[in-house]
């Protein structure tokens, strides 16, 4: 029958579509992805140069570090709750050179790929803005299976050169910068986050802006007598 | 018959695109192909919800349905029955409008543009205006 043996080259056709678009969802779940290696050897040029991201006046006379975790949520909380108070009182007022280096903890899956797109972010001058993207959606990525499609979302959306950003990210060229910036956590006694150093001492834990403020008042006060 | 075919194959088509927005939003694929990077913006952005359902799970929900209306519709039993057609009509006149509004809020709220979305907004475009030609066959006859 001319009916049944056109329903049947109708069903092969759906059956063709069906599991060609299937292959290709199954190729582009099993694509390159960026993948940022914890096993990678320091270089001198991980190093040299650099000391970490830093926010504030570089006359300023405190200088606090933050050791934190991209996946962190107490990291998370510190970025987003305190964070913007420190930025207005100590900051922007000069007392305050914030400097901030990746502590990366083995627990979370996503840290460095995190901490690789913001370094792929600061080559064009936009660390600041895709350090607070990642943390302002870290609840949604870190959920996911795997957020390198969302952070090269928070690329676009805060107006970076896509293609660099991509190159940036594959090439995993800042895997041992991060490592370095974990080293010298360890070095100085980090080990958990979000931990401050400042005055050579450490503060562990989420640090809320009035205490920083205490700490920074007293630390320039010290600064100030030894001069 | 041909119209009803034409419906299945681009609702199987539109399941296909659906299914991968839904899987980039969650994660499952790391990056979309998508040239101009608008995709990522669109579905990253609040609007890729709709009353807390993900769009890209409502379009394959809409797409499952045009697609088994469809084949329903080129059984030999229900060739000649019109209730396929109005079925289809309906559901692509309601997805025309959702469509509508989404590439309303991608031009003028979002202010960028997901050629998937696109994409799937031309199969509604056409699921819908197959669907009214067969209405309009059937109702000839």
């Amino acid at each position: 029958m001319a009916g049944t043996s056109t329903l049947n080259r109708f069903y092969l056709l759906l059956l063709v579509i069906a599991v060609g678009g299937g292959g290709l969802l199954f190729w582009q779940v099993r694509r390159k992805v960026p993948s940022i290696p914890a096993n990678v050897t320091v270089t001198a040029a991980d190093t040299a140069g650099f000391q970490g991201y830093f926010m504030g006046k570089a006359d300023a006379p405190v200088v606090i570090t933050e050791y934190a975790d991209f996946q962190c949520p107490a990291c998370q909380t510190f970025d987003m709750v305190q964070f913007p108070d420190v930025v207005r009182q100590l900051i922007e007022g000069g007392q305050v050179r914030w400097r901030y280096r990746d502590f990366p903890l083995s627990g979370h899956p996503f840290s460095r790929l995190a901490a690789h797109a913001a370094a792929c972010a600061d080559e064009q001058d936009r660390y600041w803005q895709q350090h607070a993207m990642l943390y302002q959606g870290q609840s949604q990525w870190a959920r996911e299976a795997e957020p390198s499609g969302t952070f090269r979302g928070y690329a676009q959306q805060i107006g970076l050169d896509v293609a660099a950003y991509d190159a940036c990210m594959l090439s995993a060229k800042y895997a041992g910068r991060i490592q370095a910036s974990y080293d010298e956590g360890v070095r100085v006694g980090v080990g958990s986050t979000p931990t401050f150093l400042a005055g050579g001492r450490l503060y562990e834990g989420v640090q809320g802006s009035d205490a920083l403020k205490k700490l920074a008042d007293s630390l320039a006060g010290a600064a100030a007598a030894t001069r | 018959m041909r119209y009803r075919m034409g419906t299945a194959v681009l609702s199987l088509a539109g399941m296909l695109i659906s299914a991968y927005l839904w899987m980039f939003k969650h994660g499952f694929i790391g990056t979309l192909s998508c040239g101009s990077g608008g995709c990522e913006t669109v579905q990253l952005s609040s609007y890729s919800s709709f009353l807390g359902v993900d769009v890209a799970l409502l379009g394959f929900l809409g797409y499952v349905l045009f697609l088994g209306v469809s084949l329903v519709g080129v059984q030999p039993a229900w060739l000649a029955r019109p209730e396929p057609s109005r079925a289809l009509l309906l559901l692509s006149g309601g997805g025309l409008l959702f469509a509508g509004y989404l590439t309303w809020l991608e031009l003028f709220v979002i202010h960028a543009i997901c050629r998937w979305c696109v994409a799937s907004a031309a199969i509604i475009v056409a699921v819908f205006v197959l669907a009214l030609l067969d209405h309009r066959r059937m109702a000839r006859h």
